[in-house]
C-alpha cells in the first residue's frame, strides 16, 4: 500500500455522480477515508450554497442532541460506549430523526418546568411550615395559649401594669415571613435606622437548609417577625421587606388557627413531595430510554452533516442532473475508491453508475503517509516539527530508531530501563483490551498512545545501560575487571587514595573491558571527570553522524527530483563544510583514542584547544628532536604539551581544510540566486519573443 | 595483542550479522509484506547506532591515560578478592 520511504503518489480525481446517487457515494467515500475533497465553490458564500438547508436542519437536531446530553449530564447518567460506528441514514430517515429529538426535547423541556413549579410550591409551604412552628414557639414563651398574638405580643412588650388596661391599650400590627441568613444583620440594622426604633424584631434559624427551586442550591434561611404600630410603619416595614426580598407570609391571630393551619400545611407537603418524587421518576424514565440510543445519534447526525458539507463543495451540472467533484486520493487507493463508489450507486438504486476520472494538473498535490498502528506515533513526532512537501523522504522511518537510540542515550540505566521496557510491552500485549475501556484521562491515553515508543526506549536502554554499566545505579562485573592494582601494604598504610597508573595497573594484554564502562570506575573518585570526557566525545560522535544522515537524505531528495543545481550548489557545500570541520574533528577522537598512551600522555593533545587553533591559525611547533612517533620503547618525550602539533603537517593539513570550509560559504550563498535569476530571466524573454 | 581483539571481533560480527545479513534475510522472508523497508531500515539503523555506541566505549578505554582514584581500603579489599 505505499512504502513508509517517501509520501504516497497522489492523483487528482474528477467523479461524476448522480444527483440521487451522490449522498450515497460520498457517504462510502466517507466510509473510507482515502479521498480528499477540493473545494470548487471557494467564493459561494456558506448561506448562498446548495444544502445549507440541509445543514441548518443538521444543526437543530445537534443542539437538541447537546440539550438531551445535558440532562443526562445532570442526573450523573453516563453514555455507554458500545463501539459501534453506524453509517449515515438516508435523507428520508432525517424526517424520523428530527421528530423523535423533537418529541425527546419538548418532553424533558415540560418536565422540567413541572418540576420546578412544584419546587417553588415545596419550598413556600416548608417556609410557611417553619414560620408558623417559630411563631407558636415564640408566643408559647410569653403567654398562655388562648391569647391571641397581638395580646401576647403587648404582654412581651409593654410589662408594666399599665398595659393591662386596654383603654390605653395600642393597637399592634405584625408581619411574620422568612429572609436568607446573610442579610439579616444588614435587615436588623435598616429597619432599626428607617423605623427609628420604633418596632420590634425577633429572628428565629432555620435548622435545615433549604432548596432553591432554580439552581437546586441549599440556602440557610431564618424566620423573622415584626411588630409596628400605626400604618405608616406598616407601609415602611413592608417597602422593607420587598427590597430584601424577604417573603412574607400570612400568620393567623390565635393560636388555635395556627395549629390548624400547621396540619394543613404538612399534609400539603407531604403530597406535593410524593408528586415531585413521580416527576423525578417520569424524567429518568425518558432519559433512561434515550440513553441507549443517543451516542448512535450524536454520530449519525455528525456523519449527515458532514456528507451535505462536502456536497456544497462539488459542482451541480444542470443540464445532466449530477454533480461533479473533485479529489485528490493516492494512486494505490484509486481501485478502493472505485468499488466504494459503484457500492453506493449500488445502493441508493440509481441505474447510471458514477464516474471516475483521473485528471493532470501541475498543481502541487498534498502529503499523504500511509500508516499502521506502529509507524503513527513517530509520523505525529516528526509532523509536530513540520509536514515534508509532496514526495520528499519522510524523516519518520528514521525516527523509529534515531528517537528512541537518542534516548537512551540520555537515559542510560540498566534497571529502570528494564522496567520502562516491560510496561511498554504490557501495553502492547494488552492491546486491545485496553483500547476498547476507552477512557476519559488524558495522560494515560497519552501513555497508551505512545505504547511503541516507549517499548523501543526501554529497550534501547537495556543496552545503552549495560554500555555506560549502570544497573539502578550500581556497575555490573561480569567480565572481570582490566585494572589490577598491585601495591604494598605501607603504602596502603600511608595514604588515604591512590590514582592508579594506567602504565602498571592497566592490564594492556586482556585489554579494556570487552563490553561498556570497566566497574571499577564505579568505586572512584574522579568518576565523573571520566565519563564526562566520555559523554562529550561520544556526543560529537552521534551529533556528527546523525547530521550527516540528515544531508544524505537531502542528496536523496535532489536526485529524485532531478535537480543538479541543488547538488552542486547545496548539498556539496553542505557535506563538504561538514566533513572539513566536523568530520575532521571526528577523526580526531577516533585517532587519539587509537594512538596516544599512557606511555605519551604529556604530549597527549587537548583536542579542543587544537580545534580553537584551527581556527584562529595559531600553531605551536614541536622541537627538532620531537619523535611524531609514541610507543612504550622510546621513554617519555620532551618539548611537547597539550597544544603541541602531533603529527606532520598538521598545521598545513588543517590550514587547507579550513580554507575549503570557508570557501564553500560563497558558494552555498551566491551562486544558486544568480543561476536561479538568469533561467527566470530567459523564461521571460522567451515568452515575450513567442 | 590478540585477547584484545576477540571482543571487537565478536561484536563487530554479531552487529554486522543484525544489519547487513538479517536484512538480506528480511528481503526474501517477508517479499510480499509491506513492511518490509520499514524492518529493514530499523534493522540496519539499530546495528550502526548500536556497533557505533560500543565501538566508542571500547576504544575509549583503549588507552587510558588517567586512571581511578581508589581509597585504601577498597584497594585492600580488590587486592583480596580479584584473583
Amino acid at each position: 500500500m505505499g512504502s513508509v520511504f517517501r509520501s504516497a503518489e497522489m492523483s487528482l480525481c474528477q467523479i461524476f455522480l448522480q444527483s440521487e446517487a451522490a449522498y450515497t457515494c460520498v457517504s462510502e467515500l466517507g466510509e473510507l477515508g482515502l479521498v480528499q475533497f477540493k473545494d470548487l465553490n471557494p467564493d459561494v458564500n456558506a448561506f448562498q450554497r446548495k444544502f445549507v438547508n440541509e445543514i441548518l436542519r443538521c444543526d437543530e437536531m445537534e443542539r437538541k442532541l447537546r440539550y438531551i446530553d445535558k440532562e443526562l449530564k445532570k442526573d450523573d447518567m453516563k453514555i455507554p460506549d458500545t463501539g459501534e460506528n453506524p453509517k449515515a441514514p438516508a435523507p428520508k430517515e432525517m424526517v424520523d430523526l428530527e421528530a423523535t429529538f423533537e418529541k425527546i426535547e419538548s418532553e424533558l423541556r415540560e418536565v422540567n418546568t413541572n418540576a420546578e413549579a412544584l419546587r417553588r410550591n415545596y419550598l413556600e409551604l416548608s417556609e410557611l411550615k417553619e414560620v408558623l412552628k417559630k411563631t407558636q414557639n415564640f408566643f408559647a414563651e410569653h403567654g398562655e395559649g388562648h391569647h391571641t398574638i397581638v395580646d401576647d405580643a403587648q404582654n412581651a412588650l409593654v410589662h408594666d401594669e399599665m398595659a393591662t388596661t386596654s383603654a390605653t391599650a395600642v393597637q399592634l400590627g405584625f408581619v411574620a415571613g422568612v429572609i436568607p441568613r446573610e442579610k439579616v444583620p444588614a435587615f436588623e440594622r435598616l429597619l432599626w435606622f428607617a423605623c427609628r426604633g420604633n418596632v420590634f424584631l425577633r429572628i428565629d434559624e432555620i435548622a435545615k437548609p433549604l432548596e432553591d427551586p432554580v439552581t437546586g442550591d441549599a440556602i440557610f434561611k431564618c424566620v423573622f417577625i415584626i411588630f409596628f404600630q400605626g400604618e405608616q410603619l406598616k407601609l415602611r416595614v413592608r417597602k422593607i421587606c420587598e427590597g430584601f426580598r424577604a417573603t412574607l407570609y400570612p400568620c393567623p391571630e390565635s393560636s388555635q388557627e395556627r395549629s390548624e393551619m400547621l396540619n394543613g400545611v404538612s399534609t400539603r407537603l407531604e403530597d406535593l413531595n410524593t408528586v415531585l418524587h413521580q416527576t423525578e421518576d417520569h424524567r429518568h424514565r425518558v432519559l433512561a430510554n434515550c440513553l441507549k440510543e443517543i451516542r448512535n445519534w450524536i454520530i449519525k447526525v455528525k456523519k449527515i452533516k458532514a456528507i451535505y458539507h462536502t456536497l456544497n463543495m462539488c459542482n451541480f451540472d444542470v443540464s445532466h442532473n449530477s454533480l461533479i467533484a473533485e479529489c485528490w486520493t493516492p494512486v494505490s487507493a484509486l481501485e478502493n475508491v472505485q468499488q466504494a463508489l459503484s457500492h453506493g450507486t449500488e445502493l441508493s438504486g440509481s441505474t447510471v453508475p458514477s464516474i471516475l476520472h483521473r485528471m493532470h494538473t501541475k498543481e502541487t498535490p498534498p502529503t499523504f503517509f500511509h500508516t499502521n498502528k506502529f509507524t503513527k506515533v513517530f509520523q505525529s513526532i516528526v509532523h509536530s516539527y513540520g509536514i515534508a512537501s509532496y514526495q520528499e523522504v519522510n524523516p519518520a522511518l528514521y525516527t523509529i530508531i534515531t528517537f528512541p537510540f537518542l534516548f537512551a542515550v540520555m537515559f542510560g540505566d540498566l534497571g529502570h530501563g528494564f522496567i520502562m521496557f516491560l510496561f511498554g510491552l504490557w501495553m502492547v500485549v494488552m492491546e486491545k483490551k485496553l483500547m476498547s475501556s476507552k477512557s476519559d484521562n488524558e495522560i494515560w491515553n497519552m501513555f497508551f498512545g505512545g505504547r511503541y515508543i516507549i517499548m523501543l526506549m526501554g529497550l534501547f536502554s537495556v543496552y545503552t545501560g549495560f554500555i555506560y554499566n549502570d544497573a539502578f545505579s550500581k556497575s555490573l562485573n561480569m567480565f572481570g575487571s582490566s585494572w589490577h592494582p598491585n601495591y604494598s601494604e605501607p603504602l596502603l598504610d600511608s595514604v588515604e587514595t591512590l590514582v592508579l597508573d594506567p602504565e602498571y595497573e592497566f592490564d594492556n594484554v586482556t585489554g579494556p573491558y570487552p563490553f561498556g564502562l570497566d566497574p571499577i570506575w564505579q568505586a572512584s573518585k574522579n568518576k565523573i571527570t571520566f565519563t564526562n570526557s566520555f559523554k562529550m566525545k561520544l556526543s560529537v560522535i552521534l551529533g556528527i553522524g546523525q547530521m550527516l544522515l540528515g544531508v544524505m537524505l537531502s542528496l536523496v531528495n535532489h536526485i529524485y527530483f532531478r535537480n543538479p543545481l541543488n547538488i552542486f550548489t547545496e548539498f556539496i557545500p553542505e557535506i563538504v563544510f561538514l566533513l572539513c570541520l566536523f568530520g575532521y574533528l571526528v577523526g580526531l577522537i577516533f585517532f587519539k583514542w587509537a594512538t596516544f598512551t599512557v606511555h605519551c600522555s604529556t604530549c597527549a593533545p587537548s583536542l579542543l584547544i587544537h580545534f580553537i587553533n584551527m581556527f584562529l591559525f595559531s600553531y605551536t611547533m614541536p622541537n627538532d628532536n620531537f619523535n611524531y612517533q609514541c610507543d612504550h620503547t622510546n621513554p617519555k618525550l620532551t618539548g611537547c604539551k597539550a597544544t603541541t602539533v602531533f603529527y606532520r603537517y598538521q598545521n598545513y593539513a588543517q590550514i587547507a581544510l579550513v580554507l575549503g570550509a570557508v570557501l564553500c560559504i560563497p558558494i552555498m550563498l551566491c551562486i544558486k540566486p544568480f543561476v536561479l535569476r538568469a533561467r527566470h530571466n530567459r523564461k521571460i524573454r522567451v515568452s515575450i519573443e513567442s | 595483542m590478540d585477547r584484545k581483539i576477540i571482543p571487537a571481533v565478536a561484536m563487530t560480527s554479531i552487529w554486522g550479522f543484525v544489519g547487513i545479513v538479517a536484512p538480506i534475510f528480511v528481503q526474501f522472508c517477508m517479499r510480499g509484506s509491506p513492511n518490509k523497508g520499514v524492518v529493514q531500515v530499523m534493522l540496519v539503523l539499530t546495528a550502526a547506532c548500536c556497533w557505533l555506541f560500543w565501538l566508542c566505549a571500547w576504544m575509549f578505554q583503549l588507552n587510558p591515560l588517567i586512571g581511578p582514584s581508589l581509597e585504601t581500603n577498597f584497594i585492600r579489599y580488590i587486592q583480596e578478592e580479584w584473583k
